[in-house]
C-alpha cells in the first residue's frame, strides 16, 4: 500500500453524547446512586428557596390584604402606670386625628368563660374575654368563619363571639343551634365564630362581647386596654408620632404604639435567617454529592481499562477518552440536578399547597441549581478523565 | 494538524508492502531492565497471512504492540502504511490506528451492554463516520463472519466463538491495511478455535492481510508463513508448505 494522507481520528459530537452515556446505560444502579448525592443537594437548594419565596409571596400578598396602616395602643407599663388601663376618652381623642380612619377599642373584661357551668372555674382554657366596639371585625379587616359579629342590637344582649382558638377550645364549631357558653356566671349565647387574625393574635383566644352587655351582664367598667387604629396609608408614620399624646396627654411615655404588621415581616426575617441555614446544609449536600461522583468516576476509570485500552485501539485519541470520562461526569450531574430541580419544585408545590401558598420557584433556584451541577460535574470529572487519557494503551489492554 | 503536513511524514516503502520493521528494539525500564525486543526486523506485504509463534515472554505481545502503534520502540524504526511510527504524534498515531489497522483481542474487549452490530460498528467510531452508515458496513461485516442472525444480541449473551467472530468484524470494518490480532484462539476450545483460524484463512483469501501472534504452533501451521520468536529475536521466518502468496 502506497503512502497516503492520514486523515486524523474524529469522533462526530452525537457520538461523544453515546460514548459518554455508556457507563450510565450499562451499570444503571450506580449512575443512579452516585447521581443521587447531587440530586438531595440541589433539592435541598431548590426546595428551600421555592419555600421561601412562596411563603414571602404569600406574606406580601397578606400585608397587601390586611394593610400596614392598622396601629395598636396599649397602655404600657411605664412607672406608675400600673392600671395598664387607657384614659377612658383616649378612644374618642384618636379618632379626631385627621388621617385617622377608623378607631375600634377593647377592653379586658374580669371574667371567664367555660364550655358548661359544670367546668371547675379553674379550668380557663387560657381563654380572656374582651368587651369590643362593634366596628371592630371591620377595623381589623377579620373573617368570620360562622355566623355574625356582634351589631348594636346584639351588643346589648347575653351574645358573644369567639375567637377561632376560643372557639375550638370550648368545642364550638358553628353556630346554626346557637350553642350557649357559661360566660361570668351567665349563659350568653354564641352568635360568631372568628377566623384567625393574622394582625392580632391575641383576639383568637379571646370570646368577645359587647360594651353594653359587658357593663349590663357582667359588672365591666368599660376603660380601653387596646384601641386598633386605622390610618391613611400614607401618614402612617406620622400618626404614629402622634398617638402617644394624643391618647394620654398626660403622661404620654406611657402608651406603647405598635404596628402589627411589623411582627409579621419580622418573623419573616426570621425565616430568611433558616433559609440561609438550610442553602448552607444544600451547599454541602452538593459538595459531598460532587465529591461522591469523583469518586465513582476513578473507580470506573481504574475499572474500564479495558474499554480505554480498546478504545486507543480503535483510534481514539487522548483527548476523545478524557472527553468521555468528563462527559460521563458531566451526564451524572446533570441527571442529579434534573431530578433535584424536580423534587425540589416537587416539594415546594407540595408543601406550598397544603399551606395554601402560591407555588413560586425563583428562576435563580432551578437554572441556578442546574449550573451548579454542571460546574460541580465538571469539577469531579476532571481528575479521572486525566488519568483515563494518561494511560498508555499498552497499559491498559495488559489487565485481563 | 493539516492533512499536508502529515504527508510528509509518509515514509516511501516498496508497492505492495504493508509493514515494514527495522531493528526494532523494546526495553523495559524496570530493575533489571527487559529487553522485550532486542532487534527485529521483518516485512509484510500486502495480502500476506503470517503467524508470529514463541512460547510466553518471547515478545510476541511487544511486537504486536509495537507492530499496531501502540507501544513505541526504543530503538529502531516501524514503518506502517506507508507512515514511520517516529516522526508521529500521539494523536497522528491515534489517526493511523482508526484507519489504517485491526486489532483482535484474546479477551475479544467486547463492550457488554452493546449489540454484537454496535460492536462492530464502534470499530469505525474514531473516523467520524455517522451512526448510521457504521451500522450498515457493521451489518455487512458481521454477514461475512456468519453472525447475521445475531446482530442484535448483546455481547454477554453471546457464546466465546461468536463474541471472536465480532471482534473479527469490528477489525475489519473499517478496511484496515493490516489486522493484528493478538491469540485470537487464546480463549476458545479447540472446535471453535478451528473454525475461526478457517474464518481468518477465508478472510486472508478475500484480500485482507493479517498477523496472527499465536503460542499453538498448530494454528501456526495452519497459516503460509511462520515467524518464530524467541528471546526477543527472530529465531526463523519461513514459508509453510505451498510457499508464499
Amino acid at each position: 500500500m502506497a503512502a497516503s494522507t492520514l486523515t486524523p481520528s474524529r469522533l462526530h459530537p452525537s457520538d461523544l453524547g453515546r460514548t459518554a452515556s455508556v457507563g450510565l446505560r450499562t451499570r444503571k444502579t450506580r449512575a443512579a446512586l452516585s447521581a443521587l448525592g447531587i440530586m438531595i443537594g440541589i433539592a435541598a437548594m431548590v426546595a428551600v428557596l421555592g419555600l421561601s419565596e412562596s411563603s414571602k409571596w404569600d406574606l406580601l400578598a397578606k400585608l397587601d390584604r390586611l394593610g400596614t396602616n392598622l396601629l395598636t395602643v396599649q397602655a404600657g407599663q411605664g412607672i406608675g402606670a400600673g392600671s395598664g388601663q387607657l384614659p377612658e376618652e383616649a378612644a374618642g381623642m384618636v379618632a379626631r386625628i385627621a388621617p385617622v380612619e377608623a378607631t375600634s377599642s377593647i377592653s379586658a373584661v374580669d371574667a371567664n368563660v367555660y364550655k358548661t357551668d359544670f367546668i371547675p372555674s379553674g379550668q380557663t382554657g387560657g381563654i380572656s374575654v374582651q368587651a369590643v366596639d362593634v366596628n371592630l371585625l371591620e377595623t381589623l379587616g377579620g373573617e368570620l368563619t360562622a355566623g355574625t359579629f356582634l351589631n348594636e342590637a346584639t351588643a346589648a344582649y347575653p351574645t358573644v363571639v369567639l375567637g377561632s382558638v376560643a372557639a375550638a377550645r370550648l368545642g364550638i364549631a358553628d353556630v346554626a343551634h346557637q350553642p350557649l357558653v357559661w360566660l361570668g356566671d351567665q349563659w350568653f349565647a354564641v352568635v360568631g365564630v372568628l377566623e384567625e387574625f393574622d394582625l392580632s393574635p391575641n383576639l383568637d383566644r379571646a370570646a368577645l362581647v359587647g360594651v353594653a352587655s359587658a357593663e349590663t351582664f357582667l359588672d365591666h367598667e368599660a376603660i380601653p386596654s387596646s384601641i386598633y387604629v386605622r390610618t391613611n396609608p400614607q401618614f402612617v408614620d406620622d400618626v404614629m408620632d402622634v398617638l402617644p399624646a394624643t391618647a394620654n396627654p398626660q403622661n404620654p411615655e406611657e402608651i406603647e404604639v405598635s404596628r402589627p404588621s411589623d411582627a409579621l415581616e419580622a418573623r419573616e426575617a426570621a425565616s430568611d435567617a433558616f433559609t440561609t441555614l438550610f442553602l448552607g446544609l444544600g451547599a454541602v449536600a452538593l459538595l459531598v454529592g460532587g465529591v461522591g461522583i469523583a469518586n465513582v468516576m476513578v473507580i470506573s476509570v481504574l475499572e474500564r481499562r479495558a474499554e480505554i485500552g480498546l478504545r486507543r485501539a480503535l483510534g481514539a485519541t487522548r483527548r476523545h477518552v478524557a472527553a468521555q470520562f468528563l462527559g460521563e461526569a458531566l451526564l451524572l450531574a446533570l441527571v442529579g440536578g434534573v431530578g433535584g430541580v424536580l423534587l425540589g419544585v416537587g416539594v415546594t408545590a407540595i408543601y406550598a399547597s397544603t399551606q395554601g401558598w402560591a407555588i413560586l420557584v425563583p428562576t435563580l433556584a432551578w437554572a441556578g441549581g442546574l449550573a451548579a451541577a454542571i460546574v460541580i460535574g465538571a469539577v469531579a470529572g476532571l481528575y479521572p478523565a486525566m488519568r483515563a487519557s494518561r494511560l498508555s494503551p499498552t497499559e491498559a489492554l495488559r489487565t485481563t | 494538524m493539516t492533512a499536508p503536513a502529515l504527508d510528509r511524514e509518509a515514509a516511501p516503502l516498496p508497492p505492495g508492502r504493508v509493514l515494514s520493521i527495522r531493528d526494532v528494539t523494546k526495553v523495559y525500564p524496570t530493575e533489571p531492565p527487559v529487553h522485550a525486543l532486542a532487534g527485529v526486523s521483518l516485512d509484510v506485504d500486502e495480502g500476506e497471512l503470517v503467524a508470529v509463534v514463541g512460547p510466553s515472554g518471547s515478545g510476541k505481545s511487544t511486537l504486536l504492540h509495537v507492530m499496531g502503534t501502540l507501544d513505541r520502540p526504543t530503538s529502531g524504526d516501524v514503518v506502517i502504511a506507508g507512515h514511520s511510527v517516529n516522526a508521529l504524534t500521539d494523536r497522528q498515531l491515534s489517526s493511523l490506528r482508526a484507519r489504517r489497522i485491526g486489532f483482535v483481542f484474546q479477551q475479544f474487549h467486547l463492550l457488554n451492554g452493546y449489540t454484537a452490530l454496535d460492536n462492530v460498528a464502534d470499530g469505525l467510531l474514531y473516523s467520524g463516520m455517522r451512526l448510521y452508515d457504521r451500522r450498515e458496513r457493521a451489518a455487512l461485516a458481521l454477514a461475512r463472519v456468519g453472525l447475521a442472525n445475531r446482530m442484535m444480541h448483546t455481547a454477554t449473551k453471546l457464546s466465546g466463538g461468536e463474541k471472536q467472530r465480532v471482534a473479527i468484524a469490528r477489525a475489519l470494518v473499517g478496511r484496515p491495511a493490516i489486522v493484528l490480532a493478538d491469540e485470537p484462539t487464546g480463549n476458545l476450545d479447540s472446535h471453535t478455535s478451528d473454525s475461526i483460524v478457517e474464518l481468518i484463512e477465508e478472510l486472508n483469501a478475500e484480500g485482507a492481510t493479517i498477523v496472527v501472534i499465536t503460542h499453538d504452533h498448530e494454528v501456526a501451521g495452519h497459516f503460509p508463513r511462520t515467524i518464530s520468536l524467541r528471546d526477543g529475536l527472530i529465531e526463523s521466518d519461513a514459508l509453510n508448505g505451498s510457499g508464499r502468496r
